[in-house]
């Protein structure tokens, strides 16, 4: 039988607010353990929590951005239950009235659009973190840092609208690029700033009734989540062939071994018994400043990829490619504003700088080279002052000198030689040392011209114009 | 009787609490003596009446982003019960 | 007279004359606490050095004419659950036995700069669930007008030490009566300020949405004088009130001309003494013969209080101590694993009634038992608030008794919870609401003191208190002393 997969995707995201959501205390990522610490977010007897305004401004964005409805009244809410990285032993979040709730955003997989709905964005306190001495289940004890307790965090819940591991992979790249863009996180799954747990059930193809669920925890990279639920998707399938049937549990991802164990079953399943935070006052929210909210908010990732397409004539691939991230987005409008071919900008970005910045494990926020410097080095092969081979190496010495392309172009003498008059002399020296390629070519083999034009790119160290080289060889034979 | 004792052994894992068969007998008699007595709740009629969770008509109390002064790791850790480098620390964790 | 007998504002005259010092007030109630503290078990800890050192610095600026806060020198204590930086704050359980806070709470900060003298922490039913004080894991504390007694809880270590002589003033804790219950039982005055008034930061929670700190004193005056000192809007506490502060004092008038007064006949609940009742409406003819209005009022959902509160207050309860597992602070069992480690430190930390009101919380919040008893006992609130405001429509304040008994024999209810619970009975209706409400003395019966309550509307502290003083102005109760204090 055939299976239809069904996922629906639960993304943990951490607001990059100065401070706490409900105290003081720094939100700084690699802090010395123990030091990001005050009575309120350590849960000592006696403290209570103060709610951070700028949470709540990033959570209505982000619900905005995911085309939600901003709930008029809202409240937090603890949900109970224990864990040592958790001080109270309750997480203070929301439960019956979040933020945001009834959204959508739209994904593109396989040159087709899907609608993916947002069940509901909420508002909650991050936990600390344990530290093992060696793995998990054998160490005999753990050690605790509260630094990252009380770091906001926005949990999206999306409806189980998801029909394939590449779906959630694109869901979770579109969530990505919208937080970005509304600039409330910075979403590095490497620092746990974005979090993903899944739900997946599999049904029979055309089955209108969900089959029963498991629950994924611990995909802590986009690849995890893919394999994961690629795993689980096999997994379930193999039950359900052999006649059996999917239990209700909660799995975890052991990415080293590429599969996914059960942590917990129904049975085991927590109460976290729910009830309004009497710590806590409601929020209401005023439509008029919702309204504002919404006036300010950045182009976002579709309407940036259209205006790419439709305002420099970009591929649907190229600005899909280049919009991705707001970063690499904002780089490539400052390159062209500062009078770089669209075109060739977007070449550019996507290659040559895309491979740099992998190569140096950099982001492109970080990179060396600005975006009016590349615009520099495309004005010089636009106006042909150099090849597209030499400026690769003219941006390898932009990457470590931080000088201008022009400079480098100038210092190391590597201005393209388009003068007929300074090459002719060469290619008379290589037609006359080569007769073997010239009797080639006259036989009809148009490539020995390739070995040809080589010989003489390698004769001026890759400075003649190869165009000119070219039509200059053939006048020759 | 209507709160069993598995009930109550329920209530006590949920309280991470544990006790003795006798004080688990005393407890579960004391529970429905109480439970009997707040069952008269069952009796007040509240069709549309809203929960009241705060008594207070407060709403929006926020604070501005700002970072202040933390504790210093000292002080974090002086009531700890086991600290090891600078870590809070606790027996191994077994889920479930 | 002997200084410790002396109210606050009786001993500030003295202060501001330089009749006396301040370190001779401190010493002199430390005196009577060595005199006295072996039969009324007030304290749980002293903080002799700190006082001294707070007196001393009082007296430098008495001698340097420097301006003082009227409680400036004056001798008080704090229920041990009211956190103090560098001091033991206990709540009088195990599991807190050694904690020491890294920060002070909000009244705290509020007194030391009032430049109060903090005598010692004082006995509590252990984190403030109790009506007797029996509930502290270390001491029972006794009634100071009959040792064999209970002073009521559970903030009885604070109104024994009050009523003894142990300390000038003292701040308790009131979630269901816990100021009001012991203030009646030892013959002393007690406020629960407005939900809000007063912040809620550094007092260790016993049930959110109910608690507030607030003063016990010999007299009304010295009550006005102690809200002065510590009510007010706290950034840190987000359920506290933005308003402005009345000077208290501009209460303690005599006259209450035209005053409006209200008795809920619903409070005269079956199980009142006789005595009690009578004693209460011989304090409405009292009030009525100074200028007062009196109205009978209906208040239908009061017998649904009790219930009610016992469902939030340990739902409530059952969360916010469920941090106490040994990890980061507290006592800690031994457990090979965070499991059982966790519950052993909470089995060996918390007492009896503890554990009852933890277990019967999360009984009330967990899936299934949810909308039977939390979320209807949150709708029975509103119809309980809603009994108040339609009350506040035709009277100023109301007029009840505090317990339907005087203070009873140690040992006579700790195996029968709901009989302990039930005299709280005309107490936890206040919390629900959210008002303030006074116990002041009405009378005696035998040699035991009855409570006078005057329930206020929301952050109507200022009647309340005028009604109060007037009271208490045309009698003399609160200038009879306990038999231990009359020696």
């Amino acid at each position: 039988m055939a299976y239809e997969v069904v996922i629906g995707l639960e993304v943990h995201t951490e607001l990059k607010t100065k401070s706490k959501i409900f105290c003081g205390c720094s939100t700084t990522f690699g802090a010395s353990q123990n030091t990001n610490v005050c009575p309120v977010c350590l849960g000592l007897p006696g403290v209570l929590p103060v709610f951070n305004a700028k949470v709540l401004e990033f959570a209505v964005r982000t619900g905005l951005a995911l085309n939600c409805e901003i709930l008029p009244f809202s409240k937090f809410d603890r949900k109970n239950y224990y864990y040592p990285d958790l001080p109270k032993n309750f997480q203070t979040s929301q439960y019956d009235l979040p933020i945001a709730v009834n959204g959508h955003l739209d994904i593109e997989v396989n040159g087709e659009t899907r609608r993916i709905g947002i069940t509901r964005v909420h508002m909650e306190e991050d936990a600390g973190k344990l530290v093992h001495a060696g793995s998990v289940t054998k160490s005999d004890y753990a050690l605790v840092d509260y630094n990252r307790t009380g770091v906001p965090l926005l949990e999206i819940v999306s409806e189980p609208d998801i029909r394939s591991e590449e779906e959630a992979k694109a869901y979770l790249e579109k969530i990505k690029a919208i937080l970005q863009y509304v600039d409330v996180s910075d979403c590095k799954m490497e620092e746990g700033s974005l979090r993903c747990d899944a739900n997946i059930s599999l049904r029979p193809e055309g089955a209108t009734k969900f089959g029963t669920k498991s629950e994924l925890k611990n995909l802590n990279s986009f690849k995890a989540v893919q394999k994961g639920l690629e795993y689980e998707t096999l997994r379930q399938t193999d039950i359900l062939e052999d006649g059996g049937k999917v239990i209700q549990e909660t799995r975890s991802w052991d990415d080293a071994k590429g599969v996914t164990l059960t942590m917990r079953n129904k049975e085991q399943a927590e109460d976290y018994r729910y009830f309004p935070e009497p710590d806590l006052v409601p929020i209401v929210v005023d439509p008029v400043w919702v309204e504002e909210v919404r006036k300010n908010l950045p182009e976002l990732p579709e309407a940036r990829k259209a205006r790419l397409m439709n305002d420099y004539g970009l591929s649907s691939y190229d600005a899909e490619m280049i919009t991705t991230s707001r970063a690499m987005a904002d780089y490539y409008d400052a390159a062209v504003a500062a009078g770089a071919d669209a075109k060739l900008a977007a070449n550019w970005l996507m290659g040559e700088v895309s491979r740099s910045l992998n190569n140096a494990a950099q982001s492109i926020e970080s990179c060396p080279v600005t975006p009016e410097k590349l615009a520099g080095l495309i004005a010089l092969i636009a106006k042909g002052t150099i090849s597209g081979k030499i400026a690769k190496t003219v941006l390898e010495g932009m990457w470590s000198s931080g000088k201008d392309a022009a400079a480098i172009v100038q210092e190391e003498g590597l201005v393209q030689i388009s003068n007929e008059g300074e090459i002719i002399a060469i290619v008379e020296r290589i037609l006359a040392a080569n007769p073997q390629s010239v009797a080639d070519f006259k036989a009809g083999k148009e490539k020995a011209i390739g070995f040809l034009v080589g010989q003489v790119m390698k004769e001026t160290k890759g400075r003649a114009n190869p165009e000119v080289v070219n039509k200059l060889l053939r006048e020759r034979m | 009787m209507k709160v069993t004792r598995k009930d109550v052994e329920t209530v006590a894992v949920l309280s991470r609490l544990e006790m003795d068969e006798a004080a688990m007998d005393k407890f579960t008699g004391q529970f429905n003596a109480i439970l009997d007595y707040v069952d008269m709740l069952s009796k007040v009629d509240t069709e549309g009446v809203e929960p009241t969770a705060h008594v207070l008509n407060l709403k929006n109390v926020m604070r501005t982003d700002e970072v202040k002064p933390s504790l210093s790791r000292d002080q974090a850790l002086s009531n700890a019960p086991e600290q090891e480098d600078g870590y809070f620390k606790v027996p191994k964790i077994i889920d479930n | 007279m002997e200084l410790y007998k002396l109210t606050a504002h009786e001993l500030q005259q003295k202060l501001q004359t330089k009749e006396v010092t301040a370190v001779e007030v401190a010493e002199a109630v430390y005196n009577r606490i060595d005199a006295v503290e072996n039969k009324v078990q007030a304290f749980i800890s002293l903080t002799k050095d700190r006082a001294l050192e707070q007196a001393r610095r009082v007296d430098e600026k008495i001698k340097t004419n420097t301006a003082l806060s009227p409680l400036a020198g004056i001798p008080g204590a704090l229920k041990d659950n009211i956190c103090v930086q560098g001091t033991k704050t206990t709540c009088a359980s195990q599991i807190l036995e050694n904690f020491v806070p890294p920060y002070d709470a909000t009244v705290t900060e509020k007194l030391v700069d009032a430049d109060t003298v903090v005598v010692g922490k004082a006995n509590m039913d252990e984190f403030a669930m109790g009506s007797s004080t029996e509930n502290s894991a270390f001491k029972v504390s006794r009634n100071p007008w009959d040792t064999d007694t209970v002073p009521g809880g559970s903030s009885g270590g604070s109104a024994a030490a009050v009523a003894s002589g142990e300390a000038i003033w003292a701040l308790g804790s009131d979630t269901g009566g816990s100021i009001r219950l012991p203030a009646a039982y030892c013959g002393v005055v007690g406020l629960k300020p407005t939900y809000g008034r007063v912040s809620r930061y550094g007092l260790v929670a016993y049930a959110s949405s109910l608690d507030q700190i607030g003063p016990i004193t010999r007299d009304v005056t010295d009550c006005a004088l102690v809200m002065n000192a510590i009510a007010g809007y706290d950034h840190r506490d987000s359920t506290s009130i933005n308003t402005p502060v009345p000077d208290y004092t501009k209460s303690l008038v005599k006259d209450i001309g035209g005053l409006k007064i209200g008795l809920p006949k619903e409070y005269f609940v079956a199980g009142m003494d006789p005595e009690v009742e009578k004693a209460v409406y011989a304090a409405i003819e009292q009030l009525k013969a100074l200028g007062a209005d009196y109205k009978e009022v209906s208040m239908p959902h009061t017998e649904y209080a009790l219930a009610t509160y016992y469902m939030v207050a340990t739902a409530e309860a059952s969360s916010n101590l469920s941090r106490y597992v040994g990890v980061g602070f507290g006592h800690r069992g031994q457990g090979d694993d965070l499991i059982s480690m966790a519950t052993k430190t909470r089995t060996e930390g918390f007492g009896d009634e503890v554990r009852r009101r933890i277990m019967l919380g999360n009984y009330a919040l967990s899936s299934g038992y949810y909308d039977a008893y939390y979320l209807k006992a949150l709708k029975v609130r509103t119809l309980i608030k809603r009994d108040f405001d339609k009350a506040f429509e035709d009277v100023d304040v109301l007029v009840a008794p505090i317990a339907p008994t005087t203070a009873f024999k140690i040992g006579e209810k700790v195996n029968d919870p709901l009989a302990m619970y039930l005299q709280d009975v005309c107490t936890v209706p206040v919390n629900l609401a959210g008002v303030p409400a006074i116990s002041l003395p009405c009378g005696f019966k035998g040699h035991l003191p009855i409570g006078l309550q005057i329930i206020g509307k929301p952050l109507g502290e200022t009647t309340v208190l005028q009604a109060a003083y007037a009271f208490e102005q045309s009698n003399d109760y609160h200038k009879r002393l306990a038999p231990l204090g009359g020696e």
